[in-house]
């Protein structure tokens, strides 16, 4: 070899001492996680103090820390962060990021930057089975709800992943085009169900379809943060197969990779974590497509830092948009879904005529 | 010591057959080159080889094991593939794509060791890119961005390294350099090349084995200098030819002949076969 220098590289090798375990990240990582760990914070810390109940920045924070447990309010300011805002909020939070880690996956997989986390039919699976059970079977509690919705996206992903299977192999341009001849079919079902339902029934449907966090508690947080805490990290021990796959398929082959096995547990994770994100918020568009997209020109096409990054700005995208939401029109508010078509489709618009000679 | 052996081996797309019963032998510590008009299998057949393609008949063996029954990353440490036309996804950089090549040395938990950044270097260096290790692939002339490819093959770090048309789309300088490349990896570090060519002229410099295909079978296999003839690159691509010795390489030349000007040109310019038409050469 040369004496010349070598050239430095473009990541950091992170290799704890004594333990068997390497991974290489982009060493423009740290730098923008910090950035947008921070954004999140202001992010979260404004939106928990925006609402009816005024209570000052300094009272929020105080009060997430437990540390004015002798202020004379602690007992509303706690009701009101505790049971009313931080739900809600960190439930928003947790379906960005559930969103955007599905989204990043997708668009490795299929190696399109427009692709989402609905490329399998997830969120008309979940919109009809919540319909059916909103509008058409009324004698079951909403309470089953998120899990019709799950149970509805999971069936229809795995639909659409074995009528796209031939000759031992589904590739990405099956799973598109067989993604949309079987949304649109769910649709028109769904489109049917609504036309025949009452009025009441529909408006509530519509909101759901429409995709909202209104009224959340707790018990959604655990149900979707639960998840994220299993398919995260393995979506992050995965990022190495996602950047193989990146290659196209031959050269993944070539490398030794097993790209159908590789492909299809990568599907499942990213499926999963839409589906659950989607069981209980409803359907948000844009947020998993524009989060990995932007993230990725943050910090590079390697996904051992693109995961978790584009996860973390998909969260505080969603928590912006919730805030948005309840600010616009208040003291109404805007579906989270509405919002973040607003600010999701000149995006997409724009994405699509920067990609037109792609 | 790696030996590539396909036997009795039947390829076909669908229902589309394109090599029926073919057996070959590549030659180790040697550039073997594919050649044959369009359509004759010569891509199909690498693909076959390199477990791109499963074959529906026979099987191909590397030294004792089938490859079809080896562990996927077993094979690659030991035989790399670079398909034809790859792409890199925007942004990607020369280093971190030649890092990729390290993926059938690692595992689910050591995902980068000092030997894979040693060995990262290493194919910087030798395909001579190490000065735009930095730049994403996207931005890289036509040239430079094989030589990128080529080098993540590298680190692969395997015996065997097979290339589909690695020069087709390069302008005639970046052929060369590319060619001189994969000659170089050959001489000096023992690689066995196995290479689908489109030109059976640089076949013939380049290569010390040539596979002439048509129509899924081999028409003929040897030393080019052995095997081309007049009636083979007339009976393989269905052209009239004179053969020369190449004055640069002794290798077979072909030129092909030109309908539009066959007539005036056949008695006057065009040699006779017996003449020997090196040109002498001044010895400086």
């Amino acid at each position: 070899m040369s004496a010349k220098n070598p050239p430095r590289p473009s990541w950091i090798t992170l290799r704890p001492r004594g333990a068997k375990f390497s991974y290489r990240i982009d060493r423009r990582v740290p730098l923008i996680a910090l950035i947008i760990a921070t954004f999140t914070i202001v992010v979260l810390v404004f939106s928990i103090n925006y609402g009816q109940y005024n209570m000052t920045v300094g009272d929020v924070v105080l009060t997430l820390l437990g540390l004015n447990k002798d202020h004379p309010d602690y007992r509303n300011f706690a009701l009101v962060v505790h049971t009313f805002r931080l739900p809600r909020i960190l439930l928003s939070f947790l379906v960005g990021m559930a969103l955007a880690t599905s989204g990043t996956i997708m668009q490795g997989i299929t190696r399109n930057p427009l692709a989402d986390p609905y490329l399998l039919g997830v969120s008309s699976g979940a919109g009809l089975a919540a319909v059916v059970l909103i509008v058409a079977v009324k004698t079951i509690s909403l309470y089953w709800l998120p899990w019709a919705a799950l149970g509805g996206a999971l069936l229809t992903a795995a639909g659409i992943y074995t009528f796209a299977w031939k000759n031992g192999t589904s590739s990405p341009i099956r799973l598109i085009l067989i993604g949309i001849a079987i949304e649109a079919v769910l649709a028109a079902v769904t489109s049917t169900i609504l036309l025949f339902g009452q009025i009441n029934d529909v408006q509530q449907a519509y909101v759901w379809l429409a995709g909202s966090v209104y009224g959340r508690n707790w018990e959604h947080v655990y149900a979707i943060g639960g998840w994220l805490l299993i398919f995260l990290p393995a979506a992050m021990l995965m990022a190495r197969q996602l950047n193989t796959l990146g290659l196209g398929e031959d050269t993944a082959k070539g490398l030794g990779q097993r790209v159908e096995w590789q492909r299809g547990v990568l599907l499942f994770i990213s499926v999963t974590l839409a589906a659950v994100a989607v069981s209980v918020s409803g359907t948000i568009g844009f947020i998993g497509l524009i989060a990995p997209h932007i993230t990725r020109r943050l910090v590079g096409p390697s996904h051992e830092g693109l995961i978790p990054a584009s996860a973390l700005f998909g969260g505080a995208l969603l928590v912006l948009a919730d805030l948005v939401g309840r600010w616009v029109i208040a003291p109404s508010e805007l579906p989270i879904g509405v919002v973040t078509a607003m600010i999701g489709a000149p995006y997409f618009m724009y994405l699509l005529y920067r990609n037109r000679n792609a | 010591m790696t030996q590539l052996n396909a036997a009795h081996l039947s390829l076909s797309y669908d229902n589309t057959h394109i090599i029926h019963d073919l057996s070959v032998t590549i030659p180790t510590h040697k550039i073997t080159a594919l050649v044959g008009p369009n359509g004759c299998g010569k891509s199909t057949l690498l693909r076959g080889i390199s477990r791109l393609l499963k074959p529906r008949r026979g099987n191909v063996v590397l030294d004792t094991h089938d490859i079809w029954s080896m562990p996927t990353k077993e094979l690659a440490k030991r035989l790399g593939i670079l398909p034809q036309g790859p792409v890199a996804p925007e942004g990607l950089t020369v280093h971190e794509l030649v890092a990729q090549g390290r993926y059938p040395h690692q595992s689910w938990l050591q995902q980068w060791s000092p030997e894979d950044e040693r060995i990262t270097l290493e194919a910087l260096e030798i395909t001579d890119i190490a000065a735009f290790a930095d730049r994403p692939v996207d931005t890289l002339s036509g040239g430079q961005r094989q030589r990128a490819w080529i080098a993540m093959t590298l680190a692969q770090d395997s015996d065997l390294i097979l290339l589909d048309e690695p020069t087709t789309f390069l302008d005639l300088a970046y052929q060369i350099d590319v060619l001189n490349l994969l000659h170089d990896l050959n001489v000096e570090r023992g690689k066995t090349i196995v290479m689908v060519l489109h030109d059976l002229n640089q076949a013939c410099r380049y290569a010390d084995f040539l596979v002439a295909l048509c129509g899924g079978e081999i028409r003929a296999q040897g030393a080019p200098s052995e095997v081309v003839t007049e009636d083979l690159v007339n009976s393989v691509f269905g052209v009239e030819s004179r053969i020369m010795q190449d004055p640069i390489t002794d290798t077979p030349l072909i030129i092909p002949i030109s309908h539009r000007r066959k007539t005036n040109l056949t008695e006057t310019v065009l040699p006779s076969r017996e003449m020997n038409l090196m040109p002498e050469r001044e010895t400086a």
